[in-house]
């Protein structure tokens, strides 16, 4: 069996930020009613974690939920395992109405790390990246230059940004651009 | 002359020098110097030309309000036209050259316009362009446009970087004066969260030239006092070089920063463009000084009395030896008392007040200077320098009293607070009687959502005057904004600054006040645009009342400087021609930016490989390892055809169609929309969205549906997969994937919302591909072991088999009238799938064909593209859909809409095949003529072409059109007349040219 290959194929850049392809990435967009006790007991069960709170993630090990509409998650797991996970959404949902769907392929993660990260996402994006506004499990779905994207921060200071698959190029290389050396803002202290 | 003084200077380093060159001319400047007074400081008066008259023009200004000092800087791609000396700082290596001259700045031919400026009046061209009508576009605009323009273009592109970033903050304070600074310390204080914007390379403003004392400091210690206070503030961020540009709704604020103008070849962006989300803007702008109206005000070395003063304080540069001084206010007295204390001669102070100055005019008086009050200038003498001037009675018409000498003159006509800002988003001015300018109204800031002001004038920007009011106001303006964003103000009270009791101004709008028509139309208003006095009361006699009128007959404000100098004087003058107070006037409208900002700050990184997205498949790299030639389809690009050798687009797609329709053929159908549609009515939807019913189909089966509007008209189309009992997955057009999921969340959303359906866009998750052939089968069935026979997969059935290793959907549908399979797959193993069918298909000469293969193959079979056969006022009856639309149901979107007279009108016209007669292909949207012609004196017209090519499969042209009646008068032939006045005949004919039964795809 060939072998799955994201858009970028591993490229990274080091410049204000480190800017690098996140690799292939289990993505299930789960919509339903997220204040219901049967969706609660669903994620929990599918990947550990409760439901988030309005543009909150929550993350556990090597997976993550991602609050992105009042009825629209987004679960993160290992890209293989999605099946598996969709598989226990739709048993522990039985009966239901929700909509469980692999989008893994459809998009592409980056990981942007560094202590030009949130300059480099400011450039690009109208959020209010100060370190006292966008603080740790946020998530913030928005525009980023020209194309939509999503992105949020984890526990350690890094940004992983979700977006299409086809604009992979123009995401990789918008940050890029916003990261080179000389382009320090120098207003997050 | 003007020279570099022994003293002065207080920005200039001058332990250091930096080269730059002026129209080839090398010249020497330090650190801190702007072009301006670097020229000034080589004796460089004369800087340019004026626009209409090409007069010799001087530096007047020593900041953005500046109107003649405006040249090109660098060279090549890094020319730069239209920058003001006055904020250009100079670093070694700086080229600048003059504008609007020929063919030197010395000796300029278009000086002769100059001789002849009273056959040139406001509204000249206007009048002399009228007449014959057919001049106007062979003699006249030729001739202008050749005359026309500021500056060059600069060529090739600019190879500088730019960049956007997005700010966020209670508190913007725009201006780094005393005012700013203090209003962004009172707002700090309190807690709020601050960005301060100063436009130069310095902070303070020009406090620092003007004096006095804060809180028992010298003004200057109290800037550098405050300003480190303000950088040890973490929630305070500070930035100079960095302009309010604009002021938006709800607290929306453009900054333009000049990351490296002052320091080009440091790896840096050019320009910044700040894109600020402000609770509230604190505008401390200053203000601006006007010049006089007298004749030769605009001879080179007449200037502001307030960049006279900063030439000489901040760069160490006088004007000339002797400076004559006038004014209307006392002000301009530093100027006089600055110059003496540097040792330079002031002839005379004309004050136009009959009563004089006070504290500053005893000071002056001390000093020896000769003051004369009630007197002005009749007019300057000089032509490119200032030789002296003819003094005169303010009261009289201008009979000469005295003759002075001197080279300078300073002049002041009074201040005019920067209102651009405030007035951006609506803010409302009040003209202040007293002070003869117009500020902010408080009672009517620009408003946000809230109904509140977002907007606060602070300082002289809101006709404060002197430096105690200015901190006082200013200390309130930072504190209400503050307050209004939520944090307390601090208690502290505001810095005392020191305030002289200034006598008051009176206004004068022209000098003398009687000036007759000759020294009228020497008066310059707008020196970039040459408008005079004599001009405004022209366009008022000629009944250009409104002030918005006359500027645009006068072009009085309409120069790159925006009026700053020019708007006040202008509309005193209108109101005075027309018998009215200036509050009934009024002014022209402030439009941002406050000064012009640079075209790539706002394109910003949008350039070159990230100018737009580029949407790619998954095979995209393949695509372009192998030839392709791209075309934009949405912003995706998708492969044209595949060009070997030597071929062309023809041949390529030839050979494309050729194998297809013979063998087997692969086409990258992943950009096609695949949207997840589920829930308990999710049928029930679909039967709404679609004309057809799809809550029949069943599981494993495809039907193909048509999408309208709610006016009826056909906006989409594409192939509904059942995938289970609830859940379908319906393909769209490649454009129409984004919006026709976006039609369908605004149904779910805002019409039933009680539906029970989710909907999720999965069309980048597959890479899909068409296999399609006589020999698709046989290829497939190499690569794997599911059963492919039509028993197992009829036509318009769906399966998941096995493919290469890669789980795949497996859909029997046919785009092209041959046998046809199209897979979906992972978009990950896209490519692998891809390059697996192409080795397995070598033996059957698989190759891949491209969009126009694609268009011309479902052309052969009647089968419609959105976008040729639609155009948004077409509806599925009139291309004979009608088997697509169900006769069962109730409704769905645009059903009533079809039903009206109009769209069941049997006149209309309706698809049809069209064969020429000769074989050609006719042109894509060529009309069918009828008899006759239309109430506009053309040609009647019966239908029109909405595909045409040339199919290889039959060797002819074929089309498929709209013609009236068309399906009624098959074998009719129709004449299409072709842009080079030929006539095309074609008979109408069935739209399906190939394999009518569909025999080749069922099988």
């Amino acid at each position: 069996m060939s072998e799955a290959v994201t858009p970028l194929n591993g490229a990274d850049f080091e410049g204000l930020a480190t800017i690098k392809d996140a690799g292939l990435s289990g993505m299930i967009t789960l919509r339903g009613d997220l204040a219901s006790k049967e969706v609660k007991a669903a994620v929990k069960k599918a990947v550990g974690l409760g439901i988030p709170l309005q543009r909150q993630a929550l993350s556990g090990q090597g997976t993550a939920v991602l609050w992105m509409s009042p009825d629209e998650l987004l679960l993160l797991c290992a890209y293989d395992e999605v099946a598996q996970k969709i598989a226990a959404l739709e048993k522990a949902l039985e009966g239901q109405h929700f909509l469980a769907v692999n989008v893994s392929d459809a998009r592409t993660v980056l990981r942007i790390s560094g202590t030009g990260a949130r300059e480099t996402l400011a450039k690009l994006c109208p959020v209010d990246l100060s370190p006292g506004a966008f603080t740790p499990g946020m998530v913030r779905r928005t525009r980023m230059a020209q194309i939509p994207a999503a992105f949020w921060l984890d526990d350690s200071g890094v940004f992983y940004l979700i977006c299409f698959r086809s604009v992979a190029d123009y995401a990789f290389g918008a940050l890029k651009d916003a990261a080179l050396p000389g382009g320090e803002v120098g207003v997050y202290g | 002359m003007s020279t570099r003084l022994a003293t002065g200077g207080r920005l200039l380093d001058r332990s250091r020098t930096q080269d730059f060159t002026f129209n080839g001319k090398r010249m020497r400047g330090h650190p801190g110097d702007t072009l301006a007074s670097a020229l000034l400081a080589n004796d460089q008066m004369l800087v340019g030309r004026s626009f209409k008259y090409h007069r010799p023009r001087g530096i007047v200004a020593s900041g953005a309000e500046e109107p003649n000092a405006l040249v090109g800087l660098g060279e090549g791609a890094r020319f730069e036209p239209n920058q003001r000396a006055t904020t250009t700082e100079i670093f070694d290596g700086l080229n600048a050259i003059s504008q609007n001259h020929w063919p030197s700045l010395e000796a300029d031919i278009g000086a002769l316009n100059s001789w002849v400026a009273r056959f040139l009046p406001a509204g000249f061209y206007y009048k002399m362009f009228m007449h014959p009508r057919p001049f106007w576009k062979h003699v006249y605009e030729p001739f202008i446009r050749q005359s026309a323009g500021l500056g060059k273009v600069p060529n090739p592109g600019d190879p500088d970087r730019y960049e956007h970033f997005h700010f966020f903050c209670d508190v913007a304070v725009i201006g780094g004066g005393v005012a700013g600074l203090q209003a962004a310390l009172a707002a700090a204080e309190a807690g709020a969260k601050v960005l301060l914007m100063e436009q130069t390379a310095h902070w303070g403003g020009r406090a620092p030239v003007d004096g006095g004392d804060v809180d028992g400091q010298p003004v200057a210690d109290w800037i550098s006092a405050t300003l480190a206070k303000l950088q040890d503030m973490p929630h305070v961020t500070l930035r100079n070089r960095c302009m309010g540009a604009g002021v938006y709704d709800h607290g929306y604020l453009l900054g333009y920063e000049r990351v490296s103008d002052h320091a080009p070849g440091f790896d840096a962006p050019r320009h910044r463009l700040w894109r600020i989300r402000a609770g509230q803007i604190v505008t401390a702008t200053g203000a601006i000084e006007r010049p006089l109206s007298f004749a030769g005000n605009d001879i080179p070395g007449v200037m502001l009395a307030s960049a006279i003063r900063d030439y000489a304080v901040n760069y160490g540069v006088s004007i000339g030896d002797r400076t004559v001084v006038v004014t209307n206010n006392d002000d301009a007295y530093r100027t006089a008392i600055t110059l003496k204390k540097f040792g330079l001669e002031i002839p005379a102070i004309l004050d136009a007040r009959q009563s004089g100055g006070g504290a500053l005019a005893d000071e002056a008086r001390g000093l020896g200077i000769r003051v004369e009050t009630g007197k002005g200038i009749a007019s300057v003498k000089g032509g490119k320098r200032v030789r002296g001037v003819a003094i005169c009675a303010q009261a009289g018409e201008g009979a000469v009293l005295e003759e002075i000498s001197c080279d300078a003159v300073a002049m002041s006509g009074g201040w005019s607070p920067v209102v651009h800002l405030w007035s951006h988003c609506g803010g409302r001015l009040i003209w202040d009687e007293g002070a003869a300018h117009f500020r902010p109204d408080p009672a009517n800031p620009p408003r946000g959502a809230n109904g509140e002001g977002f907007v606060i004038a602070a300082g002289s920007a809101n006709g404060a005057t002197n430096l105690k009011n200015v901190l006082a106001d200013a200390h309130a303006a930072g504190q209400a904004a503050a307050r209004a964003t939520g944090h307390a103000p601090a208690s502290g009270a505001a810095p005392q600054g020191t305030g002289d009791d200034e006598a008051p101004i009176a206004p004068v709008w022209l000098m003398p006040q009687g000036a007759r028509y000759g020294l009228r139309m020497k008066s310059w208003l707008d020196y970039q645009n040459d408008v005079k006095v004599s001009d405004i009361q022209l366009a008022a006699r000629e009944g250009y009342e409104s002030v918005e009128h006359a500027k645009r007959y006068t072009t009085l404000g309409m120069a790159t400087d925006q009026g700053k100098l020019s708007n006040i004087n202008g509309l005193a003058i209108l109101s005075d021609a027309l018998g009215q107070p200036i509050p009934q006037t009024g002014t022209t409208t402030f439009r941002p930016p406050y000064t012009p900002i640079s075209l790539s700050a706002i394109a910003g990184a949008a350039r070159g490989p990230i100018f737009q997205p580029v949407r790619k498949t998954p095979m995209h790299g393949w695509h372009e390892a192998n030839g392709a030639d791209f075309e934009p389809v949405g912003q995706w690009r998708r492969p044209y055809c595949f060009p070997r050798g030597e071929e062309g687009r023809h041949e390529a797609v030839t050979r494309e169609i050729r194998q297809t329709r013979e063998s087997v053929g692969l086409l990258d159908a992943s950009t096609l929309g695949k949207i997840i549609v589920k829930g308990p009515d999710a049928g029930r939807f679909l039967d709404m969205l679609y004309t057809g019913m799809m809550s029949t189909l069943k599981p494993g089966k495809c039907r193909y549906g048509l999408m309208c509007n709610e006016n009826g008209f056909l906006m989409d189309d594409g192939v509904v997969v059942r995938l289970d009992e609830e859940t379908f997955l319906c393909h769209t057009t490649t454009g129409g994937a984004e919006a026709i999921h976006g039609q369908m969340e605004d149904w779910l959303q805002c019409e039933w919302w009680d539906w029970k359906v989710y909907t999720a866009n999965v069309t980048e998750h597959y890479a899909q591909v068409a296999v399609a052939g006589p020999k698709a089968r046989a290829l497939l069935q190499k690569l794997s072991n599911d059963d492919l026979s039509a028993e197992a997969l009829p036509f318009m059935g769906w399966t998941e088999v096995v493919v290469a290793g890669v789980r795949a959907r497996i859909y029997r549908i046919s785009f092209t009238g041959e046998l046809s399979f199209e897979l979906a797959v992972p978009a990950s193993r896209g490519r692998a799938l891809w390059e697996a069918l192409m080795a397995a298909g070598e033996e059957f000469g698989v190759m891949p064909y491209g969009t126009e293969a694609m268009h011309v193959m479902r052309a052969e079979k009647g089968f419609i593209m959105i976008g040729d056969e639609t155009d948004g006022t077409v509806i599925p009856q009139d291309l004979g859909l009608d088997w697509a639309i169900s006769k069962k149901k109730e409704d769905y979107i645009g059903k009533r809409a079809q039903e009206r007279s109009h769209m069941a009108d049997p006149n209309r016209w309706k698809l049809v095949g069209l064969e020429t007669l000769g074989g050609e292909v006719l042109p894509d949207g060529a009309y069918a003529t009828a008899p006759g012609h239309n109430a506009n004196g053309q040609r009647n017209t019966q239908g029109r072409v909405t595909s045409s090519y040339h199919s290889p499969t039959l060797g002819r042209g074929i089309a498929m059109g709209l013609v009236r009646h068309g399906p009624d008068r098959m074998g009719e032939v129709l004449e299409f007349p072709t842009l080079d006045g030929g006539i095309l005949k074609a008979r109408i004919v069935d739209p399906i040219f190939y394999d009518k039964d569909g025999e080749k795809q069922n099988v």
